[in-house]
């Protein structure tokens, strides 16, 4: 697979696509992970919802 | 599971739960069939290699105008049906529009630099792109400001609802005005003009970004579920610590003034 005279026009294109993609999963995953921490913390408070459940239900 | 029962928040954690990891297995694999048939993909008798930059610029462009749409039937549902997921919906979906959206800006111009001899054309399809990344900010921003979540939601649905005028004015650019930026080449009438050997890969990897944005949307719907959850419980919590240090100092008012008589 040759690139030709572009080829760091093509490199950076796709480098650059892998990047944004790969913070917003990664934004995504630490943001989850973020949630599910203090949730568990006000769960450990005795923090509860209106309806009785755990703070963590379906979580 | 119908529809109306996704309405509830707790539900569609658990379907969430259930099917992301199907969504991701089947964004990987035909993601990674994409970039094989991508890589492997001839060259363009006029544009040589560069034809590669668009099998991710073409899906990022198609997902930049297609995730707007999403967030303008998602704030029809907030502003008419008040359906309780519509807002999470449309909050989620900005920020991996505004993403598709700068892929498909940076990617056109790393394009353009080798075909046009230029990186950036203020012609209409490019400015009309560039307003619509803009919009994309402004709405984040919009939702960054306004704490309380029900009064953001309706700003931000009419915002959206405004700027969806904007994705004909996108789509049709190359039609009206007369612009550097080629002519619509697969959704057209009469068919597409492309040849198998680049549709085929192109179709692959715009299928597969389609996935790999329907299983962040829904990643990023649940965390707002759970952001919104922290919230009220968090207020649950500021009421109590209130309530009972008004209930002690008014006990403490009151003993005062019974050793005071």
């Amino acid at each position: 697979m040759s690139l030709g005279p572009y080829a760091s026009f093509i490199v950076t294109s796709y480098a650059a696509a892998a990047l944004v993609v790969a913070i917003l999963i990664g934004w995504i995953v630490l943001d989850y992970r973020n949630q599910t921490r203090r949730l568990r913390e006000l769960d450990r408070s005795g923090v509860t919802r209106r309806s009785g459940r755990s703070a963590m239900d379906a979580s | 599971m119908s529809l109306i029962d996704l309405a509830n928040p707790t539900r569609f954690l658990a379907l969430t739960a259930r099917v992301l990891p199907w969504l991701a297995g089947a964004t990987v694999i035909l993601l990674a069939i994409g970039l094989y048939q991508s890589a492997y993909a001839p060259d363009d008798y006029q544009q040589g290699a560069t034809v590669k930059i668009m099998f991710i610029h073409v899906p990022n462009a198609w997902l930049s105008m297609f995730v707007w749409g999403v967030m303008s039937i998602a704030s029809l549902g907030t502003l008419v049906w008040r359906h309780p997921l519509a807002d999470v919906a449309a909050k989620a979906a900005a920020p991996i529009g505004a993403s598709f959206t700068f892929l498909a800006l940076l990617t056109g111009s790393l394009w353009g630099r080798p075909m046009w001899g230029t990186y950036w054309e203020w012609d209409a399809r490019l400015t009309s792109v560039l307003i619509l990344f803009l919009m994309y900010l402004g709405l984040m921003a919009l939702w960054r400001a306004v704490d309380d979540p029900s009064r953001a939601a309706r700003a931000a649905a009419v915002l959206t609802l405004v700027g969806a005028i904007n994705l004909p004015i996108i789509k049709f650019s190359v039609d009206w005005w007369n612009t550097l930026h080629q002519p619509a080449s697969v959704m057209r009438m009469g068919g597409s003009t492309l040849d198998k050997s680049f549709l085929i890969p192109l179709l692959l990897m715009a299928i597969g970004f389609t996935l790999l944005f329907v299983t962040l949307h829904l990643a990023a719907m649940r965390n707002e579920i759970l952001r919104r959850r922290v919230r009220s419980l968090q207020m649950m919590q500021a009421s109590r610590v209130a309530f009972s240090s008004e209930v002690g100092a008014g006990s403490r008012q009151e003993n005062a003034s019974t050793g005071a008589a």
